[in-house]
């Protein structure tokens, strides 16, 4: 279970939230509001849900997490270093000349980073592969992937989405962080995915549609699965761009810009209230 | 060499049950015994190389020896970027099986025609790859690269190939075979192209020419002490593959040769044109339209010796 459990998720997506913004300040580095809009979603992974152990974190047992939209990554390495992964002042390296942490989640580069992603639509079927062979081998442990909503434009996703039901994978959890905003415009635009959630019930997969911010539901999902023996868990997690800091939210720009200048103290602020 | 493949690695996998085996739902009546019985080692992913080869990385991320295995570019090309990331940048004991290299599938069509594989997969890092050049070399390699620790591409011909070596051989991955000994010229060739270079020689033998043979059954880590021992024994040298020659074989030897202090010598890469091939028929008919049989490689290896096939000292 997670090691320290005294901080609250909400506690936990807080700090998330604010090492991200400044972490994506300092390197001027792209993607804060991806990182913002799935900070809830690690929150309650890592503070309620994975099973791991920050002091050996190749643990056989521990349930497998893999961030397929590595883009997200400043968020996952801000939550690992908070549940005690590797020290907390690599945070203050990363995507810097000679630093720690790349700018998309590597597993070279730090404990805890269970497989190198970033290029979209590589996480699920890795996931696959590692929940058949915990099924194969009779082991318990889960497997949880957290999508994107733009990634979804990626036809081995769908790939994976046609296999993980037929061969029975209820060890295995995707979470999509549906934002509602892609790499040039809004998703309903750039390609649509209505009907979302229906189209990952007709692959076969046990999925539930949820606010994606609110810690107790995601609490309530994460925990029950798998919602369905033999069958994958979908969770579609309905989450806001940008969010929790008021002018990045549903904001385009801050897919590639990082709050600059006065916006740093106004993120800072603002996540400090919260 | 498929079926010397499939028959090997059934006989490892029964003594290792880490072994398995992916198909992209190719392989009709080779596979079936392994599908029946060792299902716990067996999986068809179904018409999708994309998540078979990201299936596999996370599978072998869980301490299983993964193969991979389609034919022709489906297990290659089709999904390169699963290759590159998922396999080689995480080091992942996954094999990548092709069946079907060059002109196997000749009559197939361009589709089906593995012509540049060789030369993109020598890119990628932490990737071993082999080309066996018969039977008895395939056999060797399937033990060898279950025994190697890491990512490699294997790349088969198809079926019926003729067995070159008639005993034993020291298979190592990364040591070439001299097959035959010469010091007029070598002949360095990878995959099935054994055969063509040995029928080769024993031509170019009756026109006085002594000519080394050399099975460069893996392409990387290219054997580079066989290549300098050819430029230094033999005075020319010859590069065989049914691959472009763009990138493949000839470009290995040819780099190794650009960068060593020696003599320069003759030398010339016999491959595929970076074309489509825009013939049509089977193998044996388009390697020769390619100039590419025993007759045709003869004819390349004398014309590029005339007028001289003495050392030319640049």
């Amino acid at each position: 279970m997670p090691p320290d459990v005294s901080i609250s998720p909400s506690e936990l997506a807080r700090r998330i939230r604010k090492h991200s913004v400044l972490m994506t300040s300092q390197a001027n580095a792209p993607h804060i509001a991806s990182s913002l809009s799935v900070a809830d979603i690690l929150a309650v992974l890592y503070g309620r849900i994975l099973h791991y152990d920050a002091e050996r974190p190749d643990w056989p047992g521990r349930d497998r997490f893999i961030l397929s939209k590595g883009h997200g990554c400043a968020a996952l390495y801000a939550v690992l270093a908070e549940c005690r992964f590797f020290p907390m002042d690599w945070l203050r390296t990363y995507s810097q000349d000679g630093g720690h942490l790349a700018g998309h989640a590597t597993h070279k580069c730090a404990p805890g980073i269970e497989v190198s992603t970033g290029s979209l639509g590589h996480g699920l079927p890795i996931g696959i592969g590692m929940a058949l062979a915990a099924k194969r081998d009779g082991k318990s442990h889960k497997v949880f992937v957290v999508l994107s909503d733009g990634e979804c434009d990626e036809g081995s996703n769908w790939e994976g989405a046609l296999f993980a039901p037929h061969h029975k994978l209820d060890n295995l959890v995707v979470v999509v962080d549906y934002n509602k905003i892609q790499s040039l415009g809004h998703v309903k635009d750039v390609l649509d995915l209505h009907p979302f959630a229906e189209k990952w019930r007709a692959f076969g997969w046990s999925t539930r549609e949820l606010d994606g911010h609110d810690l107790v539901a995601l609490e309530d999902a994460l925990s029950g699965t798998p919602f369905e023996q033999n069958r994958p868990s979908c969770i579609i997690a309905h989450t806001i761009k940008g969010k929790g800091v008021s002018f990045m939210e549903n904001n385009l720009q801050y897919h590639y810009t990082p709050a600059r200048g006065d916006e740093l103290s106004r993120a800072l602020a603002e996540l400090e209230a919260q | 060499m498929r079926n010397a493949f499939l028959d090997t690695l059934f006989e490892l996998a029964l003594h290792d049950e880490r072994i398995v085996f992916i198909t992209g739902d190719l392989g009709y009546r080779v596979v079936e015994k392994f599908m029946e019985q060792r299902p716990q080692q067996f999986l068809n992913v179904g018409v999708a190389e994309a998540n078979m080869t990201g299936l596999a990385a996370g599978m072998s991320r869980e301490g299983k020896i993964v193969f991979t295995y389609s034919i022709a570019n489906f297990p290659t090309l089709r999904c390169l970027e699963q290759i590159r990331n998922d396999i080689c940048y995480h080091d992942a004991n996954v094999k990548i099986v092709s069946v079907g290299g060059g002109f196997a599938y000749g009559s197939l069509g361009v589709t089906h025609h593995a012509t540049e594989d060789l030369s993109v997969m020598r890119t990628m890092p932490n990737l071993t790859v082999v080309a066996p050049g018969d039977p008895v070399e395939t056999r060797a390699a399937t033990r060898a690269i279950v025994l190697h620790q890491g990512p490699c591409y294997l790349r088969l011909g198809k079926a019926g190939e003729p067995t070159v070596h008639t005993g034993p051989i020291d298979y190592r991955l990364g040591r070439a075979i001299r097959v035959r000994n010469g010091n007029d010229l070598t002949l360095i060739s990878t995959g099935g192209m054994l055969q063509t270079a040995v029928k080769a020689a024993d031509r170019l033998s009756a026109a006085q020419l002594h000519a080394r043979v050399v099975s460069m059954h893996t392409l990387k880590p290219l054997d580079v002490n066989e290549v300098l021992a050819a430029m230094t024994d033999t005075q020319a040298i010859f590069t065989l593959e049914e691959h472009s020659i763009v990138g493949g074989l000839g470009s290995a030897v040819a780099e190794v040769l650009a960068e060593a202090n020696g003599p320069r010598l003759p030398f010339k890469r016999l491959g595929i044109p970076s074309i489509f091939s825009p013939h049509i028929g089977k193998q044996e008919y388009l390697l020769a339209q390619h100039g590419l049989n025993d007759e045709g490689v003869t004819r390349t290896i004398l014309a590029t010796l005339k007028p001289s096939s003495s050392r030319q000292n640049t």
